[in-house]
């Protein structure tokens, strides 16, 4: 078991609106290895939760079955959170989401767990436009289990008993692009100026909201060869789009937030909740509100051996499937009975069709 | 038929031998929906093939005065209207009885039987005579033959009018087509034919409070009732059609009437295994949720039924049975995933089972799971079955008591989390050994990690023995619990008899004709019939009862009977069974003969 953290206030630890610090979007302590990339996503999110000061309790965390899968017990305990089975974690947030659309839904999972036994669940998930979150800590490899390649192993990427991989990778951007995902970005975990606001704004986001974030194994995929390693990842990563974001109803000095990329033609785009992502973009004609001009982007870098991280593509007019299914605003789960049960004289009533 | 015959008034079969995709459905359903609203008990069983157009399909139809509604295996009258089963359907025309045939074509003598009357209507060349459009004259057979029936078996022509007029209000076209198919076979039969044959129709008040209803709308009827807002399903036959009802249901009953916005969201999810996952995830968040399935569904779902059953979270499964191993024949019907559903998922589980029979319980049973899945806070299976879903039975009227109130089972609310220290998922136990469980959105002292993996009674994350064990044994401990939640077995009780009879489901209708056939006999048997499980005290005391009881079911590897056998404390030897798993409905005479074999051969030894 690992020791308890210490119960010591940081000084500077401010709380938010809600009253609450940093602190109380912590969660247990990881039992993940040292350095292991999934735990600088947990404390993104922390920052992003507690950034965007959002009630745990309206929060639901849901994962499937993986190293990635066991994060959500350390950020955010005061929110209910779900590890389902291996692959599953999609079908789950459907239901959950379909029961009450009021909470946020954060669902973190693998790339084995997302593109490989969960990769029919996932991209019927994105299909159905369902408003979350979806996180995939993307390494290249089966942890749990000790370094087999996953799907999004790079061809020739070795493993680290060096055998070589001979299958080409599904690129989970790409993928999301083309199944009509609403907001697809990619992250790196060893840049935390960038994948915190991009969080942000992927939970922010209404509809169906992917982040690939590389998230390199430090245990079964940090070695030479790897094309999944920490070192590799920051040579070939490039941000190809810059991600400020203002949170709604967020003092207005907060707005004049900075990047530290190069400045290329900003672009501002309202998520539904009011709240703002701007967007710096290195190349000119690159249009974030085209999915062609995303999927080309991905594609001319991808194929030049670069790993494109940021924003690339975002619809804020989207449908999702409560919009689709004309669902209540009402949470069903809180509809009351008595308006749910057609009663007595309607059953008599209609029984008379059954003459 | 010029022979003096036995005059039989409201107690003769049909069989009505068809080729799918042309219409007959139709003619088929009119005939015993006018059987049924002249008074009289009838039945009627589809036996159809996993096809849309050109193989064969049959519609049998059953009057029984006295209100037998199980499957006849002998046939007064059939009327055979495919040439590619005529010679199988000419043989299954009980000697005396009568067979119609389209005679636009010559009758192939080598088919004929001496001891049959056959009756010779011209139809094809009577609607091609009054029809132009191709397909009018193929559909318009099926209602010409029903003209003729009409004629043959005194039907209430009126009746019939008052129905077509019903169905065709708004299609006067059509209406108007179907009366002159109906009037042409009608009266070639008046003008060719002693009419009526010595089988014949009589005004009865016997349905006067009953109605037609198919399981599947049942089952969905009750989904709607008990409060479900969240389905999720994949297309499978011959579960699609609750799904189907549920939707028309909801669209009826469910939109909101100030804002015309749905309470309820159906997901027609990409497979069983999404179809499950949803409803878990719906009923962990706090909707009553269910999916509908068959037994491939069962299979694909296994994984999260046992997350399900270890996280205890509620789920409701409708599993309308079909024929299986594997894709087996998907539109006969079995009771073949009994031990599928009650075990389903790897490692220890366990789950409750409800046996509707009917309609009837369709309705009530899809409640009762439910209540049962939220008291309990686990997966329940309804399992009907092909014949129950799909056809249409004569039941009593759909009661609702309007002070029904949803049984939600230990769920703590804000006010209550919010006096607590300190909330822990699976302790304390009430006397059902269920702790309270909490819901997202409510308050975070509620929250908690629900997982598939070891846990402890805190809830915890463990790989601890003892703490492994305390849950698991609880969870065995909570499964016994529900013995006496389940809706107790029915028990038909006879004066002195010589063994008992154990059934469950669609059997039903089946197992009491032939009781009460027995006992004209002198074959005297109790049946009790189970309507849940885990078994509880009176499935207990009615084996100990009986020195010899026979278990009747739809399956070859006697399920039912292996359950009881592991379930309660009978021996084995105790427990005969007779099973009957072709995939058609199950007759009396199957379950006459079965019984009679074995008792002669129990004599011999």
């Amino acid at each position: 078991m690992p020791s308890p953290k210490p119960a010591v206030v940081h000084p500077h630890l401010r709380p938010n609106t809600l009253g609450l610090t940093v602190r109380d979007y912590e969660g247990a302590p990881s039992t993940l290895c040292a350095g292991c990339g999934h735990d600088s996503v947990t404390a993104a999110i922390v920052r992003a939760f507690y950034e965007l000061e959002r009630p745990p309790h309206m929060i639901a965390k849901l994962s499937g079955i993986g190293c990635s899968s066991k994060t959500p017990t350390y950020f955010v305990g005061g929110a209910h959170g779900f590890n389902s089975a291996h692959g599953r974690m999609p079908s789950i947030a459907t239901g959950a989401n379909a029961a009450n659309r009021s909470l946020t839904y954060l669902g973190i999972s693998g790339d084995g767990d997302s593109l490989s036994i969960g990769v029919g669940q996932l991209v019927h998930a994105i299909r159905r436009n369902l408003d979350m979150l979806y996180v995939i800590e993307n390494n290249g490899v089966y942890g749990l289990t000790k370094g087999q390649f996953s799907a999004s192993a790079d061809i020739g990427t070795k493993s680290k008993r060096g055998e070589a991989n001979q299958y080409s990778p599904i690129d989970p951007v790409s993928l999301a692009l083309e199944l009509g995902a609403s907001f697809v970005a990619r992250a790196f975990s060893g840049d935390k100026g960038q994948l915190v606001p991009i969080l942000k704004a992927g939970l922010s986001h209404k509809g169906f909201a992917l982040i690939d974030v590389i998230s390199p194994c430090v245990t079964f995929n940090d070695h030479e060869g790897s094309t999944k390693s920490y070192l590799n990842t920051r040579k070939r990563m490039l941000p190809v789009i810059s991600t400020d974001f203002v949170a709604a109803d967020f003092v207005p000095h907060a707005a004049e937030i900075t990047t530290e990329y190069a400045p290329g033609s900003a672009v501002s785009v309202k998520l539904h909740d009011g709240s703002t992502v701007r967007l710096r973009k290195l190349a000119e004609d690159y249009d974030t509100g085209s999915r062609q001009s995303a999927a080309d982007e991905v594609e001319r870098h991808r194929s030049k051996g670069e790993v494109p991280t940021g924003l690339f593509f975002v619809d804020t007019n989207s449908r999702d499937m409560h919009d689709i299914s004309g669902t209540t605003e009402v949470p069903l789960s809180q509809v009351p009975y008595q308006k749910l049960c057609p009663g007595s004289a309607a059953l008599d009533e209609l029984q008379k069709s059954f003459r | 038929m010029h022979q003096r015959q036995v005059i039989r008034t409201n107690d003769f079969a049909l069989k009505l031998a068809n080729v799918n995709g042309t219409g007959s459905a139709s003619a088929n359903g009119l005939l015993m929906q006018a059987i049924f609203r002249m008074g009289i008990p009838v039945s009627g069983k589809n036996l159809f093939p996993s096809n849309i157009q050109g193989l064969p399909t049959w519609y049998e139809v059953r009057v029984s005065k006295s209100g037998h509604t199980a499957r006849a295996l002998d046939y007064d009258l059939c009327i055979a209207m495919n040439a590619e089963t005529y010679a199988r359907d000419v043989k299954e025309v009980r000697s005396g009885g009568a067979l119609l045939y389209d005679s636009s074509w010559p009758l192939d003598a080598a088919l004929s039987r001496p001891d049959v009357t056959f009756l010779g209507v011209p139809l094809a060349r009577m609607c091609n005579a009054i029809f132009t459009d191709s397909r009018e004259r193929i559909l318009m057979k099926n209602i010409a033959y029903l003209g003729t029936l009409v004629a043959l078996l005194d039907i209430d022509m009126g009746v019939i009018d008052e129905l077509l007029e019903e169905k065709f209000s708004k299609k006067k076209a059509l209406r108007d087509s179907n009366h002159k198919a109906l009037r042409a076979g009608y009266d070639f039969a008046i003008e060719n034919f002693e009419c009526p044959l010595p089988i014949r129709l009589e005004k009865m008040h016997a349905t006067d409070d009953r109605i037609l209803i198919d399981g599947n709308t049942a089952t969905a009827l009750g989904c709607l009732y008990a409060g479900a807002t969240v389905a999720a399903w994949y297309p499978i036959t011959p579960a699609t059609s609750v799904m189907d009802s549920f939707k028309e249901l909801c669209a009826e009953y469910r939109k909101d009437p100030e804002t015309g916005k749905n309470n309820y969201c159906i997901v027609q999810a990409e497979d069983e295994l999404a179809a499950i996952g949803m409803v878990i995830g719906a009923s962990w968040n706090g909707a009553r949720a269910f999916t509908s399935t068959a037994g491939p569904g069962i299979s694909l779902m296994g994984e999260l039924i046992g997350l399900a059953y270890y996280a205890e979270i509620p789920a409701v499964i409708v599993d309308v049975q079909r024929t299986g191993p594997s894709t087996g024949m998907p539109t006969r019907t079995q009771q073949g995933d009994i031990l599928a559903c009650a075990y389903a998922s790897h490692g220890d589980t366990k789950h409750i089972l409800l046996f509707p029979a009917n309609p009837g319980e369709c309705f009530t049973l899809a409640v009762a799971a439910f209540d049962l899945a939220e008291r309990f806070q686990t997966p329940v299976f309804v399992l009907s079955d092909l014949d129950i879903g799909m056809n249409d039975w004569v039941c009593p009227r759909l009661k609702w008591d309007d002070g029904y109130r949803p049984n939600r089972g230990r769920v703590l609310g804000a006010a209550e989390l919010e006096k607590m220290t300190k909330f822990f998922r699976y302790s304390p136990e009430n006397e059902d050994h269920v702790a309270a469980r909490t819901l997202p959105g409510v308050h975070s002292k509620g929250a908690f990690f629900t997982r598939g993996s070891g846990h402890n009674k805190l809830g915890g994350y463990t790989e601890v023995p003892d703490e492994y064990q305390e849950v698991m044994d609880r969870l065995a401990k909570k499964h016994k619990a529900a013995a006496a939640a389940v809706p107790a077995p029915i028990l038909h009780k006879q004066v002195d008899a010589a063994f008992g009879i154990i059934s469950l489901g669609g059997c039903d209708p089946a197992v009491r004709e032939a009781v009460a056939a027995l006992a004209e006999r002198g074959i005297i048997a109790d049946y009790l019939r189970v309507l849940g499980f885990p078994f509880g005290a009176e499935v207990e005391a009615f084996l100990a009862a009986h020195e010899r009881v026979f278990v009747v079911e739809q399956n070859r590897d006697a399920q039912l009977r292996t359950l009881l056998t592991m379930e309660t404390s009978a021996p084995k030897e105790k427990l005969r069974s007779v099973l009957v798993y072709g995939g058609f409905p199950l007759s009396s005479r199957h379950v006459i003969d079965g019984i009679t074999a074995q008792l002669a051969q129990l004599e011999h030894r």
